[in-house]
């Protein structure tokens, strides 16, 4: 097996080149190499959404994915989804509907929310039920974080 | 206090920014630990070979039990848990050797070149197998009132069963984690995820063979505990503590999540037999219950655990004879320990089960029989273990959401639903709750604080409990901003720390914002009265007349006033800089304990409650008769805050609290197979609601008018009892399959009540009602 691997990705709007081993995930190099610990390791098998980042704008179980299939494309994180100083509406919207509890789950959660707002701008109740489903949450009762993609505030 | 506050960290958890163990960068020294665990039930250590296995490239440290400094021991409050097996193993998932290297692959590649050898020996693996076989972990304990067994003979209805209640996985989502740092000497510092930051003191320092002034424990946050970290998140602080010890380097311990499931203890299953006698109405006459736990391997929390279930057999209801006798049992299974509710949910499940079967034989409503048993207002109002049952808030909640549920409609129309569909089937359930606030180990209901106002006028609160996502640190802050006068953003809660306040006692028993919010309240009296005391000095030193008496002095929107003299004030900040100047002390400790309870537990009688939290819930849902496939159609729940501190995170709780009810209600079904190994070690196995789960229509509210006297600021406690509220799902799916043979069978039923479970219940009911029906058709 090859000792490294050198990727060339857009993570959070930088550009970054390094060297992976190739049998590292994309969440593991995230939170061990790259310093990026908001996204959190639930599983490490792809059942518990806590390790959501986006790739090319699709929401995927980070520890699913090998590091060195990111090649050549963006990913955003937890801690690009803000705007500089200036919260993501979605962020606003968990804060103003208390859909955070612990939080483990919420970088995860917001991201899985990113990537259906950002493909439907009014999701209705259902769909956004169904597009968090992978997404486990212990603390809350869903309602809340529900509530939260519902009711994002309009800029 | 209507102003919406959010969580105290809620700006960090949204940016990703918030810190759990996992994520403290620690130095480049950092080593990453594992721990080898036992394949076996119950088996013998014959012998073990590490030399090859400590060659491997990267390892730093492979300990055993001989390497342990101290006490190989980790029992929290029977010394029966060795901190790593010595020379036999106990349950599968019981930790042998620990190993520290460079990275996780290097200690994987470690694991593999251990040998070891072990004698297999007959595990004990299910509560039949550990009753058959008498293996009690310590007597049986009984509670009585008044005489039952002849108070049964007198009754016109008795009625007799067992139910089985299963295990369930706490699913905190983050694992249990523990980052161990060596500092000078014998120091040690700990990062961990634990509810019980002094007990995880107490146990490294004993497994270190230290004192406990050398080892500082710091939780900053939990990613959830639910109780699981109450005792069991020391195991890990220990382990890496052990590690950090063995390599005088940082030592960081995050269990994977099947490692987690199957190291870890779970909520007790229990057995229950009970018999009942009622009269024609439905009165509760007398009740005998045997409550039967499965401990796992040590005792851990199982004998408190098993005293609340004797507590909260009576759930809401009178009954005038009772009698309650308890058995712990002890199986080869990894030791069961805290899970909310604390033996509270399944002897309440017992209660309601045992008020619907009643109201089964009666062909009454099971509310209707519910409302004619609760505790009195003014008399009947006594449980079995003499607490008298005050500020009884049962019937007007029970009013108001019988109304606001539409409850009587609804069962109106579930009857014609029922009536004209075959393969579909509606139930309805509303079930109540009333669980005890304090700890039942009377000396626990204390807490320290220590508060420190700087010269700009910031606080910073340092209190005894741990934020594990109940908004603890939410309410102490709008707690201290209250009592000081000051704004939110003047006050910070630090990060828990065993160096900061002394020999606490876990966040459990839904106590946290009680004692630990009057602790801070009790600092901080003691800070505003040194204040106001120069302050009036000061003011009178310009020599105004009339003078400044201290006890004028008054804290409000950041300032500091004379309120007999209001022109006199100052505002906070100023003030807080002149005290400094002035030589009074800006720093205090403030103590608090319970006052009012006392338990004898030998008699098993006392007011050993500061007070009662009330909550009700109707849940309805849709049985596939078919597949046993079950839909949560509509849940409204009434629940009891009190005068709430923060009504959007106490709404929070009861919510994430019912979901969790209903999970341990329907999905959570934790399996063992035949040799001890869990089958459900993982998500994919193990199913925790997802948020396709929750009611389709969901409907939270908090009872009004509710001051309750006895905790801080009028509020009360939410945390445990909305889990016990899932309850009415459970009954809910099983009025739904009693209407099958028309509410004329009882139906057999367990909790969980899975598909599977569901399922097999209605077929016995067809098979019921076709052998009824059979003699009609041969006629
Ligand atoms: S950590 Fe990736 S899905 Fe759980
Ligand atoms: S907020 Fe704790 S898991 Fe979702």
């Amino acid at each position: 097996m090859r000792e490294s691997v050198g990727i060339i990705a857009t993570i959070n709007k930088k550009k970054y080149e390094i060297e992976v081993a190739p049998n590292t995930t994309l969440l593991d190099v995230l939170r061990d190499q790259l310093g990026l610990t908001g996204t959190k390791r639930g599983c490490e098998i792809g059942e518990c959404g806590a390790c959501t980042v986006l790739i090319d704008g699709q929401a995927v179980n980070s520890c699913l994915v090998l590091a060195a299939q990111i090649d050549g494309h963006e990913i955003v994180t937890i801690e690009g989804l803000a705007d500089g100083n200036t919260l993501h509406p979605l962020q606003e919207s968990f804060l103003d509907h208390d859909a955070v509890h612990c939080g483990f789950c919420t970088p995860g959660m917001l991201m899985s929310a990113k990537a259906l707002v950002d493909g439907d701008i009014d999701p209705s109740e259902e769909e956004i039920r169904i597009a968090i489903s992978g997404n486990l949450c212990r603390c809350s009762g869903y309602q809340q974080i529900v509530d939260a993609v519902k009711e994002i505030p309009k800029k | 206090m209507t102003k919406h506050i959010p969580h105290e960290s809620a700006e960090l958890h949204v940016s990703g920014e918030a810190l759990y163990v996992d994520d403290i960068s620690a130095s480049p020294d950092l080593l990453v630990g594992r721990v080898v665990y036992s394949p076996h039930a119950r088996a013998r250590i014959i012998s073990f070979d590490l030399t090859e296995a400590k060659q491997v490239p990267g390892v730093a440290a492979i300990l055993s039990a001989r390497d342990i400094p101290g006490h190989n021991q980790m029992g929290p409050v029977v010394k029966d848990e060795p901190c790593l097996a010595s020379e036999e193993v106990t349950f599968v998932g019981q930790a042998i050797f620990l190993i520290a290297a460079e990275t996780d692959a290097q200690c994987r590649a470690a694991e593999k070149k251990i040998k070891i050898s072990f004698e297999p020996l007959e595990p004990i693996l299910t509560l039949d197998d550990a009753m058959a076989r008498n293996n009690l972990l310590g007597p049986p304990r009984t509670m009585s009132r008044g005489d039952a067994d002849s108070a049964l003979q007198k009754s016109v209805h008795v009625i007799e069963g067992e139910l089985r209640t299963g295990a369930a996985e706490h699913w905190y989502l983050e694992t249990q984690s523990s980052l161990s740092i060596p500092g000078e000497g014998e120091e040690m510092m700990l990062y961990s995820s634990s509810q019980n930051p002094s007990e995880t003191q107490a146990l490294v320092a004993e497994v270190l063979g230290v004192q406990k002034k050398d080892v500082v424990v710091e939780v900053r946050r939990m990613g959830g505990g639910f109780g699981g970290k109450e005792t069991q998140g020391n195991h890990v602080a220990c382990w890496s503590a052990l590690l950090a010890h063995a390599t005088r380097r940082p030592v960081k311990i995050r269990l994977f999540r099947d490692d987690d499931m199957i190291m870890t203890g779970k909520r007790h299953r229990f057995l229950v037999r009970y018999k009942v006698g009622f009269d024609d109405n439905g009165k509760l006459e007398a009740l005998k219950v045997e409550l039967n736990s499965d401990a796992g391997a040590a005792t851990d929390l199982s004998f408190a655990i098993m005293e609340r279930a004797m507590l909260h057999c009576d759930n809401a209801y009178v009954v005038p004879h009772m009698h309650v006798v308890a058995r712990v049992w002890k199986t080869n299974l990894p030791s069961n320990t805290a899970f909310r509710g604390f033996g509270g949910p399944q002897a309440i499940a017992t209660m309601e089960h045992i008020i619907d079967r009643i109201a089964r034989t009666l062909h009454r409503d099971p509310a209707e029989i519910r409302q004619k048993n609760f505790y009195g207002l003014t008399n009947n109002n006594v449980t079995h273990y003499g607490q008298r049952v005050e500020e009884n808030r049962l019937h007007t909640m029970f009013e108001q959401l019988v109304k606001s549920s539409d409850y009587a409609e609804r069962r109106r129309a579930i009857r014609a639903f029922n009536a004209s569909n075959e393969f579909f089937k509606k139930g309805i359930a509303l079930t109540p709750v009333k669980f005890g606030i304090s700890f039942t180990t009377t000396f626990l209901n204390q807490a320290g604080a220590l508060v420190n106002i700087y010269n700009d006028g910031t606080v910073l609160v340092n209190h005894g409990g741990t934020e594990m996502g109940q908004g603890l640190h939410t309410k102490i802050r709008q707690i201290a901003a209250r009592e000081l006068g000051v704004s939110l953003d003047r006050i910070r809660v630090n990060a828990t720390n065993t160096s900061k306040v002394p020999n606490t006692s876990p966040t459990a028993a839904s106590t946290g914002t009680d004692v630990n919010g009057m602790a801070v309240r009790n600092a901080i009296g003691t800070l505003k009265e040194r204040i106001a005391e120069s302050i009036s000095s000061m003011f009178n030193e310009e020599k105004k007349s009339p003078t400044t008496n201290a006890v004028d002095i008054r804290f409000e929107r950041d300032e500091i006033f004379d309120s007999k003299h209001p022109a006199r004030r100052l505002a906070f900040a100023d003030a807080m800089r002149m005290m400094v100047m002035r030589q009074v002390s800006l720093s205090a400790t403030g103590y608090y304990r319970t006052p009012g309870i006392g338990w004898d537990k030998i008699k098993g009688h006392g007011t050993p409650f500061r007070y009662f939290a009330f909550g009700m819930a109707v849940s309805e849902v849709l049985v596939d008769v078919l597949t046993g496939a079950v839909t949560l159609l509509r849940t409204d729940i009434l629940h009891d805050a009190g005068d709430s501190v923060n009504p959007a995170i106490d709404i929070g709780q009861i919510e994430g609290g019912y979901i969790q009810g209903v999970g341990w209600c329907t999905t959570e079904e934790i399996k063992w197979d035949a040799a001890g190994n869990l089958m459900t070690h993982s998500p994919d196995t193990y199913k925790i609601p997802t948020s396709k789960d929750i009611p389709l229509d969901f409907r939270v509210s908090l009872l009004k008018n509710a001051t309750n006297p006895n905790a801080i600021h009028g509020s009360k406690t939410v945390a445990e009892p909305p889990l016990m509220l899932g309850i009415s799902t459970w009954l809910a799916i099983k009025d739904a399959i009693s209407a099958v043979t028309d509410h004329n069978v009882e139906p057999e039923f367990s909790l969980p009540a899975t598909n599977e479970v569901v399922l097999l219940s209605i077929e016995k009911l067809k098979c019921h009602t076709a052998t009824k029906a059979s003699p009609h058709t041969i006629a």
